[in-house]
């Protein structure tokens, strides 16, 4: 089942933040959430997990996100901020298993079973098992980043939103992650990526959606909306797109 | 949870509770207080003691042993938790203006003349302390955790300021030492009414933090990480809060401003047994219960037969150890 959001708006101190965007995220598929810095997409990634009063509608699986109950979406829906971080003295197994917090009641507490297994293979996924017992502070920007996605990924999410997942993360990390998203998507999960590395998103994008000034700009196939007219219209910058016959997909190239 | 080191604390707290009755300036033997203690309960029909001996026992110590032990468990239990809401390590039980709210609060009252009722004073100084500085913050754009810490240091320094002004501006003799001994914070002259103020503060406060302190745990990335791990952010910290402004005025109100225990404890407990909330905040309440049992002790006899407040032993032990923390922190990370 695909994300259907249609006719979201969000307006913070009177100003329109976004303004009736709507578009489709297939199923198993990555969608990239392009546009420039302000342009709402972050916003539009926490209003589809309902943390901010909002109308419209994001309906996935037959249920509209920004109505259901919050426990329910946490199962749902997982999240991957932009760069957090904590003064608490956690270790990389202590965060993986934040996503469980969904799973638990109040009342029994820490009643879930199956946990400690879903854990591993969260790390396991990311390839942070031998870091399991490191404190978070003390890796490196990218491998905190790989365990926020292993938290997320432990709230077993039928869908999952990353706010620019690839900023801190040099070439190769970038690549395993693109890699991991790819496998979490062919196993059925429905990916929606805010990035800012046009070239990552040509490549390894099903999906396109760009949003300017909180405006839906167009959406589609990567080869469809990557055009030079579009990069100029939204990012202001002039630039050409090479065909890589190898992967059938644009490289672009600034001028 | 670790219900081993949980009946562990218990166990501690109890044998240290029973010892520290038996210690003062009266000459007891430990044998003659306990038995006196199970007279009262009714469960022993010979008194041995005579009357004033008795009366040292059960309307003097045991109180103050009792009222030792839960304001230490309260204050070190609304420690834990304006730690998580804050998402600050430096926050304690006073950090929103709480406890110079207190003082003016009590000093007021004081210099009306009403000393007998100088702890309720306490508890509306606390919190509406606690209630401008949440305005404040509202008012700035929402009371996210900085802005509410900001505003408490406003409230903090103007309450301070007015309370000096009150004691330059007319205290004298008696009512200077009862207000020094309140902002210092002490146990002196703890009565069974006091006993069961605290108590009750602690029977209504604790089952609620208790019970919804598990899901604090989601709050170690902020409100964002928090409400997208589906937790009710704003009911969670409001509830929180208000149950923590409660205990702390309540103890406030019993002890005064005693300093250090809602800071330091939960940080000694973090170290020993981890983060985990569920865990954490238990084994803060019996720590803090512990600590503050033993500094009291320390208060009412190091200089006997002269009291030192408690705040000043809580603040002695507590500042180093706070140091020692802070260093242990710098190594991990």
């Amino acid at each position: 089942m695909s994300l259907s959001v249609s006719d979201v708006s969000v307006t913070r101190g009177g100003k329109p933040i976004l303004s009736n965007v709507g578009f489709t995220a297939p199923k198993g598929a990555i969608t990239g959430l392009l546009g420039p810095n302000g342009a709402g997409k972050s916003t539009l990634l926490h209003t589809l997990l309902g943390l901010m009063p909002t109308s419209g509608s994001a309906v996935f699986e037959r249920v509209d996100l920004l109505s259901m109950p919050r426990r329910e979406r946490a199962r749902m829906a997982a999240l991957v901020e932009q760069s957090v971080s904590t003064e608490e003295r956690l270790s990389v197994r202590d965060v993986v298993a934040l996503g469980r917090i969904p799973y638990q009641s109040a009342l029994s507490g820490a009643d879930d079973p199956a946990g400690s297994e879903i854990i591993n293979q969260a790390l396991a996924d990311v390839g942070m098992q031998e870091f399991a017992d490191r404190r978070i502070q003390s890796l490196s920007g990218g491998e905190q980043q790989r365990v926020h996605i292993a938290r997320a990924l432990a709230q077993q999410p039928r869908l999952l939103l990353l706010d620019e997942p690839t900023s801190h993360l040099d070439i190769r990390a970038q690549l395993e992650l693109t890699a991991l998203l790819r496998r979490k998507a062919v196993s059925g999960m429905t990916v929606v990526v805010a990035i800012h590395d046009l070239n990552l998103a040509a490549r390894y994008c099903d999906h396109l959606v760009v949003l300017d000034r909180g405006r839906l700009s167009a959406e589609g196939a990567p080869n469809q909306v990557l055009t030079a007219r579009m990069l100029e219209a939204v990012y202001g910058v002039r630039a050409r797109l090479l065909d890589d016959p190898q992967s059938d997909r644009a490289t672009i190239v600034y001028d | 949870m670790r219900p081993a080191s949980l009946s562990a604390l218990t166990v501690l707290l109890l044998a240290s509770a029973l010892i520290a009755v038996t210690l003062g300036p009266a000459e007891i033997t430990a044998g003659d207080v306990w038995l006196t203690i199970l007279h009262h309960l009714g469960l022993m029909a010979e008194p041995s003691l005579s009357r004033l001996q008795d009366a040292i026992v059960w309307e003097l110590r045991l109180p103050r042993v009792l009222v030792a032990m839960g304001v230490g468990a309260g204050l070190a239990l609304a420690g834990a938790v304006m730690q998580a809401l804050t998402r600050n390590p430096l926050a304690d039980p006073y950090l929103l203006g709480l406890s110079s709210g207190a003082a003016l609060g009590a000093v007021i009252f004081l210099l009306l003349g009403a000393v007998l009722l100088m702890p309720l004073g306490a508890f509306f100084g606390s919190t509406g302390a606690l209630a401008l500085a949440l305005l404040i913050a509202q008012l700035l754009g929402g009371a996210t955790p900085s802005r509410a810490i900001l505003a408490g240091i406003c409230i903090s320094a103007l309450a301070t300021a007015a309370t000096s002004f009150l004691i330059f501006w007319s205290a004298t003799g008696d009512s200077y030492r009862e207000i020094l001994s309140w902002l210092m914070g002490s146990l002196a002259g703890s009565l069974w009414s006091d006993v069961g103020l605290v108590f009750a503060a602690l029977l209504l406060c604790v089952p609620i933090i208790l019970f919804f302190g598990r899901a604090l745990d989601a709050f170690a990335f902020g409100d964002t990480s928090a409400a997208a791990l589906g937790i009710d952010v704003p009911r969670l910290r409001w509830t929180m809060l208000g149950a923590s402004a409660l205990l702390t005025g309540i103890m406030v109100a019993v002890g005064g401003a005693i300093g250090f225990v809602g800071l330091v404890v939960p940080h000694v407990v973090r170290l020993a047994i981890g983060t985990s909330h569920r865990a954490l905040l238990p084994h803060a309440m019996m720590v803090g219960a512990i600590f503050m049992l033993w500094a009291d002790t320390l208060a009412r006899t190091l200089f006997d037969p002269r009291e030192l407040p408690v705040g000043i032993i809580t603040a002695l032990i507590g500042a180093p150890i706070f140091l020692l923390v802070l260093l242990r922190y710098r190594r991990i990370t």
